[in-house]
């Protein structure tokens, strides 16, 4: 990065460290908290879209839907977490790869599975292997996005079922001698009064969402765990920047940033509850009505 | 402006298989001299060296990808990649899930390192990578073996005391020897593994395994390729 930097092994001292701190590898790591963050950021609202929709259907009067919400949620909350990441995300490209093969390809005769071979034809791979590496990276992050999302909505739908189930009766009723059909009484009294029994269940999604992100290396996305341990590791002659067993150094400071990280969230989402509970009938609602008075 | 690049963003995805094919090459990036990942971030090494003058040589475009060791097989047959090209011991076991273009380097020997030169090799607890020609041997060497999923956690168990000694290809472990100031060592008689390493390729990919072995072929002929083993290996190590 520095000109200063060009011969590694003849500089010494803070120098040294300097060009390492910046070296290609570093910059890559660095930029892992970036996509560590953009999952959270783009996983986060999937799951609560997901999770609403499954309490939606969890809820619903028809039998159908009904089972499949109430399927979604008790067989995602059933399976370890760690067997649906290796299980499902193959699946799932595999499944992607099959349609894309079935449309394109419909004059292809050999089997798509050959013993432990599994072979579309070359135009259905996703995403083709002339692409750059950034679209095979890009789409292994997409997967493990909409993994995480429907493993994260399953407990977030379990949660707002719970919260809309919350919401005192009296209310709903008095929207309804109000005249206002079902679909309004959802929308207008439910849906706004639910948040406040959802809060704990959802920090607490988002707290365990935060601390599964390393995860993502199981699913072959470089993360901050990866390049921790990569560059923690001890590296011989072979690299411009030799040095000894440094993994530990790495892993307290990915210590440091997922404390922080959860730290930031609980203050949040302290302030996010008690914004919820102004003029609430719950108890944290009626303490704020005291303090004011 | 959404649409377009959306669009833009599918056809990266879909289209291009008009284009001469792209071969992917998936390598560890953790088995230096090998293959590692240099300090710019990019795989380095013996075998990147190899596998981009046998591209160049079968004429075909090359591609890297890294992928963990311990998935490296199912992750050919899956189709993330076409060739493993990552320091992959031909043995009979793998020969029957995957098939193995000839040899780019020759049969090595694999060697016990320890902290003490009277380590037990034979009984103690022996640290070696999962899914390797090595953590075999061990297992049926009447050792405890203790697996790890890089090769640099298994020198790491070594120092700490967690393993008495770490099993592994003499060609990785001697240059960490080498520089351990003393404190690392060869112990025990070096054991001879593996017909060699070669590229590995799914059992369907007849032709390209063609192409792969006539490369490798005209490397061996014309000396490129031990030049190649002793840039990285050093003068001492067996060559074709």
């Amino acid at each position: 990065m520095f000109s200063s930097c060009a011969d590694p092994k003849a500089i010494e001292g803070l120098t040294w460290l300097l060009c390492y701190l910046t070296s290609g590898k570093h910059l890559d790591f660095y930029a892992s908290f970036g996509t560590v963050l953009a999952l959270l950021a783009i996983t986060a609202p999937t799951a609560l879209a997901f999770g609403f929709f499954g309490a939606m259907a969890a809820r619903s009067p028809m039998l159908p839907l009904r089972l499949l919400g109430q399927g979604y949620t008790g067989m995602v909350r059933g399976i370890p977490d760690i067997v649906f990441f290796l299980f499902f995300v193959i699946a799932l490209d595999q499944g992607i790869e099959w349609m894309v093969h079935q449309v394109r390809c419909p004059d292809w005769t050999e089997p798509v599975r050959q013993g432990l071979e599994f072979r579309v034809c070359p135009e259905a791979k996703v995403p083709s292997s002339n692409a750059a590496q950034t679209w095979h990276s890009l789409y292994g992050f997409g997967l493990a996005v909409f993994t995480f999302a429907l493993v994260f909505g399953a407990f977030a739908a379990n949660v707002l079922t719970g919260a809309m189930a919350a919401v005192p009766r009296a209310q709903l009723e008095t929207a309804e001698s109000y005249g206002m059909t079902p679909r309004q009484v959802f929308r207008r009294i439910m849906v706004p009064q639910m948040w406040v029994y959802a809060l704990p269940g959802l920090s607490n999604l988002w707290m365990i969402l935060i601390k599964a992100t390393p995860l993502l290396f199981l699913l072959g996305v470089k993360d901050i765990v990866y390049w921790a341990r990569e560059l923690g590791g001890s590296k011989t002659q072979a690299y411009e920047y030799p040095h000894p067993d440094w993994r530990l150094y790495y892993f307290l400071f990915l210590l440091c940033f997922y404390l922080l990280m959860t730290w930031g969230s609980e203050r949040v989402l302290g302030r996010v509850s008690q914004r919820l509970s102004l003029g609430q009938a719950t108890a944290a609602g009626e303490a704020q009505r005291k303090a004011a008075a | 402006m959404k649409n377009i690049l959306l669009t833009t963003a599918l056809l990266a995805l879909t289209t291009g298989a008009a284009a001469a094919q792209t071969v992917r090459l998936g390598t560890e990036g953790a088995y230096p001299p090998f293959n590692f990942i240099n300090d710019a971030g990019e795989v380095a090494g013996f075998e990147r060296d190899v596998g981009d003058e046998i591209c160049k040589r079968a004429a075909l475009t090359c591609e890297w990808v890294t992928n963990e060791w311990d998935s490296i097989i199912p992750n050919l047959q899956s189709g993330n990649y076409d060739v493993i090209i990552a320091g992959m011991s031909i043995t009979e076991e793998r020969d029957k899930v995957i098939d193995f273009s000839q040899n780019y380097f020759p049969p090595a020997a694999s060697v016990y390192v320890a902290t003490d030169p009277a380590a037990d090799v034979a009984t103690g607890v022996v640290s070696a990578q999962v899914g390797t020609i090595q953590a075999g041997h061990v297992a049926e060497s009447g050792a405890t073996l203790l697996e790890f999923a890089t090769p640099d956690e298994t020198v790491a168990a070594v120092r700490n005391g967690e393993a008495v000694a770490v099993f592994a290809d003499k060609d990785f472990l001697a240059p960490i020897v080498a520089e351990s100031n003393g404190e690392l060592m060869e112990v025990g008689e070096p054991v001879q593994l593996g017909g060699g390493v070669g590229l590995g390729l799914r059992e369907s990919d007849t032709e390209l395994k063609a192409k792969f072995d006539a490369a490798i072929q005209s490397m061996k002929d014309d000396g490129s390729l031990n030049a190649l083993i002793e840039k990285h290996f050093g003068p001492e190590t067996a060559k074709f």
